[in-house]
């Protein structure tokens, strides 16, 4: 029998959602820091009670958080309530310590990137997007910042170091923030291919590296952006999320700025799979813990209107892996809602049927335990929720 | 004994109250104060100031005797009342409505 432990960021702070394995009844713990954005929660893959949260505030930045008994209790890793990291005789307090390296050793002195106006900005340091763990070491976990970059720690989060290699890609002065920021929200590690690492950004693309993150390369073949001078551009695109199923890493779906994608080559091409979806424009993409073929996207109206269309919040679920879409609907609002779902707060749990799970800007998290077939509220009334992580506890 | 009182998201983060103490050595100054308090509370690092650059955040602002002395140059003598120990140094987080 399992439990299913769902982390929920929030604009206001991050709240533990837990239940048995039959998923109706479930504790609602937290406020967790309360009053401060937590853009994302994630377990470790290997030691599921070890969770990092990035908590960020436009006031006083970037914090990185760590439990290690499933979010009883929680310190900011090498600080309060650790030994704290001593350098030359002085505690450093380094585990929110995100600097960029434009060293010419570990990647290029790259220091701007394309603003708004079109003119050149200086990379500036603003959150973390989201954390995800290593799938092989309980210590490592890599970090998607704004502005885009890649961090990695292997103490646990004490310590982050760039993998530069990304920013100092030959692209990286043509990337462009999109209204969200120039933020990489998307990390997929391959769980087959050794050292094969996917990245997403707005407004940049899809990445790839097969070399644990050392290098990488734009896979944005096939992708066609309306936004951009050239649609077809190497980099430019306002990829919004990517997912993979763990058994087949190769095929990738993509829920861009406009399009739903699919590649079966690993990214190197893609082709559109929007099929008979009444918007195509949306933020999150899952894959169905089970079957690697089925997926699911929430649509909303446009990018100027980030609501459902016909007010109307319907999961749009494909069991051939795109093209085919059926409409969701039992037991979520079918008049007058206006929530949107962001790019991180849909997840899928690995129970039997498995179960999937999305929270909104208006608060409520919403689960299903059979598929996508029936949905109902967790939640309500929670602030605005920025991610929904979903851990399968035995 | 330099007291320095810290916004509520601060001393939840540094596991305090209000008012915390601490100690400068030389010019009592904004930039000796938060050496001193990140010294003391290093998961303040990087919350009222930049790591690297020190440079202050742009929403967190500074009062020390009743003035603002946010943009009073960092090695600055501060007012005599906040090296005595008579009034606090301030560190505030900017206001935002709505």
């Amino acid at each position: 029998m399992s439990t299913i432990r769902i982390l929920v960021g929030t604009r206001k702070g991050a709240f533990i959602l837990t239940s048995g394995h039959r998923r109706k009844k479930w504790s609602i713990d937290g406020p967790h820091f309360e009053g401060w954005e937590i853009y994302h929660m994630k377990g470790s893959a290997l030691t599921p009670d070890r969770i990092l949260a990035s908590q960020t505030s436009s006031w006083f930045g970037q914090i990185i958080q760590r439990s290690d008994d499933g979010g009883k209790t929680w310190s900011q890793p090498g600080s309060a309530g650790e030994a704290p990291t001593v350098t030359d005789g002085m505690p450093q307090g380094e585990s929110n310590k995100f600097v960029y390296d434009t060293s010419a050793e570990t990647g290029k002195p790259l220091t701007t990137h394309q603003w708004y106006d079109g003119t050149q900005h200086p990379w500036e340091f603003a959150r973390v997007w989201h954390l995800e763990p290593s799938l092989d070491d309980a210590d490592t976990w890599y970090a998607g910042v704004e502005d885009a970059a890649l961090f990695k720690t292997t103490d646990g989060g004490v310590t982050w170091h760039e993998l530069a290699g990304l920013r100092g890609h030959d692209t990286g002065a043509d990337w462009a923030p999109g209204a969200g920021g120039m933020c990489l929200h998307t990390i997929v590690l391959d769980p087959i291919n050794q050292g094969r690492i996917y990245c997403a950004i707005s407004a940049a693309g899809t990445f790839r590296s097969d070399d644990h993150g050392e290098t990488w390369r734009p896979i944005n073949e096939g992708l066609h952006s309306e936004h951009i001078p050239n649609p077809t551009a190497e980099v430019g695109h306002c990829v919004h999320n990517v997912a993979i199923h763990p058994s087949n890493p190769n095929t990738l779906y993509m829920q861009k700025h406009w399009d739903v994608m699919r590649s079966d080559d690993g990214g190197d091409s893609w082709r559109e799979v929007s099929g008979n979806l009444p918007s195509d424009f949306g933020f999150p993409i899952a894959v169905h813990a089970h079957d690697p073929e089925t997926i699911y996207v929430v649509p909303i109206l446009s990018d100027s209107l980030h609501y459902p269309p016909d007010g109307k919040l319907r999961v749009y679920r494909s069991r051939s892996g795109g093209e085919d879409w059926e409409a969701l609907t039992k037991g979520l609002p079918q008049e007058h809602c206006y929530v949107n779902v962001l790019r991180d707060a849909m997840a899928v749990d690995k129970a039997e049927p498995c179960g999937i799970y999305f929270g909104t800007t208006g608060g409520q998290v919403y689960a299903s335990n059979n598929s996508g077939d029936d949905w109902a509220p967790i939640v309500r009334d929670l602030p605005a929720v920025l991610s929904v992580e979903v851990q399968t506890l035995s | 004994m330099i007291r320095v009182v810290l916004p509520h998201h601060l001393q939840t983060l540094a596991g305090c109250g209000r008012e915390v103490t601490v100690t400068v050595d030389g010019t009592v100054s904004q930039r000796s104060v938060l050496d001193a308090l990140e010294s003391r509370y290093p998961m303040l690092r990087g919350t009222v100031r930049e790591h690297v650059t020190l440079k202050r955040r742009p929403r967190v602002r500074f009062f020390a005797a009743g003035e603002d002395i946010t943009h009073e140059p960092a090695d600055s003598p501060l007012p005599p009342s906040i090296a005595t120990g008579d009034e606090p140094f301030m560190i505030v987080g900017a206001v935002a409505g709505g």
